[in-house]
């Protein structure tokens, strides 16, 4: 069974309640289309566990497939370095796959974002080796496409799902005397 | 029970084959001999997982180069398929055919799904001299990824104490 190898630490993005005895982390690339569906379904879940889960984001791009899909995890990190990852992220997922420079300029006017630090950011590439890292990141925890999620740092091999996730979430509530690590 | 099939193991001389990678081109395993070989047995074109596979194995092509390996992917489709998919899905790596005798190379791999009549989902390591560093075998609808792929590389460097190549690196960690 595959284990997260790089624990979620500051670098991450991470929401929900920060001492939640649950951590998803979420490989995902924003181009994908089963990525758009899990969105919907992990939101559901973080209202839902409110105070148990809190869920963080790595970039998984697979850019050969998905050509956009690099420039949307760019836009995604050049949000987060003003504060707003979490906000991008939803934005990006509900307006996939529309992600055409202009309208990336939009989104970032629209979260009300430094438009000319956003270009500087796209073009000096600047989040690129932090994207890249994620990736690697992934790649060595056997995550071998998108979504890729790990519960507690256990890769969850079950359908990206809300019943069986459901499921998953309440067998580690029940069992869960430890969080791992 | 269905029984798995069994891949080669570690230690084995890899078995040559030359296969189609297009109706008029060749491919010969000994000709990378002095590099790693990376063989990816897959069931078919276009089945998704397969697709997936693939695409992550795409993905990391600076990972291939940095360790010199050669990635080579193996199905029993013919060469006109493997064109149209490897245009779809703008593969850069060499998709070769099995086709006839159907399997042939699959099964001297150990690595052929007799029930189905498709190659199985295995991977194999070779090492610069020929020989199986590391293998393993996926049930035919798990994506087995990329990790065991990548230690099995790491430890052929390791392993090898060998004049570095001039790999520039060119990551840029600003």
């Amino acid at each position: 069974m595959s284990r997260l190898t790089i624990p979620v630490d500051e670098r991450d993005h991470l929401r929900g309640s920060l001492r939640a005895p649950i951590t998803l982390v979420e490989f995902g690339d924003f181009q994908c289309p089963f990525c758009g569906r899990t969105y919907g379904v992990l939101k559901e879940l973080e209202a839902r566990y409110a105070r148990d889960l809190r869920v963080a984001f790595r970039h998984f791009p697979l850019t050969q497939i998905h050509p956009l899909a690099m420039i949307a995890a760019e836009t995604a990190e050049a949000a987060g370095a003003q504060g707003k990852f979490w906000e991008m992220h939803d934005v990006l997922f509900e307006n996939q796959p529309r992600f055409e420079y202009e309208r990336l300029v939009a989104y970032v006017m629209n979260l009300d974002l430094d438009v000319d630090e956003f270009h500087e950011a796209i073009a000096s590439h600047r989040h690129v080796p932090k994207i890249r890292d994620d990736f690697m990141g992934g790649v060595r925890s056997g995550v071998n496409g998108t979504p890729t999620l790990f519960l507690n740092g256990m890769r969850y091999d079950g359908q990206p799902e809300r019943t069986p996730l459901v499921h998953a979430i309440e067998n580690l509530l029940s069992g869960a005397t430890h969080v791992a690590p | 029970m269905e029984t798995r099939p069994t891949p080669l193991p570690a230690g084995t001389k890899a078995p040559d084959f030359e296969l189609r990678s297009t109706p008029d081109q060749r491919i010969a395993l000994s000709s990378f001999l002095g590099r790693p070989v990376v063989l990816v047995f897959y069931p078919a074109d276009w089945s998704p997982v397969c697709g997936d596979q693939l695409a992550l194995y795409n993905e990391l092509q600076g990972e291939w180069r940095r360790h010199r390996a050669q990635l080579l992917a193996i199905s029993v489709d013919g060469t006109w398929s493997h064109i149209a998919f490897a245009h779809d899905r703008k593969l850069c790596f060499p998709l070769l055919s099995d086709f006839e005798p159907k399997g042939e190379v699959a099964m001297r791999y150990g690595a052929y799904e007799h029930g189905d009549g498709v190659a199985a989902r295995a991977l194999f390591v070779i090492d610069p001299d020929g020989v199986i560093a590391w293998s393993c075998v996926t049930p035919q609808g798990v994506n087995p990824g990329a990790d065991g792929i990548l230690e099995a590389l790491d430890a052929l460097d390791a392993n090898r104490p060998q004049p570095q190549p001039p790999a520039p690196q060119g990551e840029a960690h600003v």
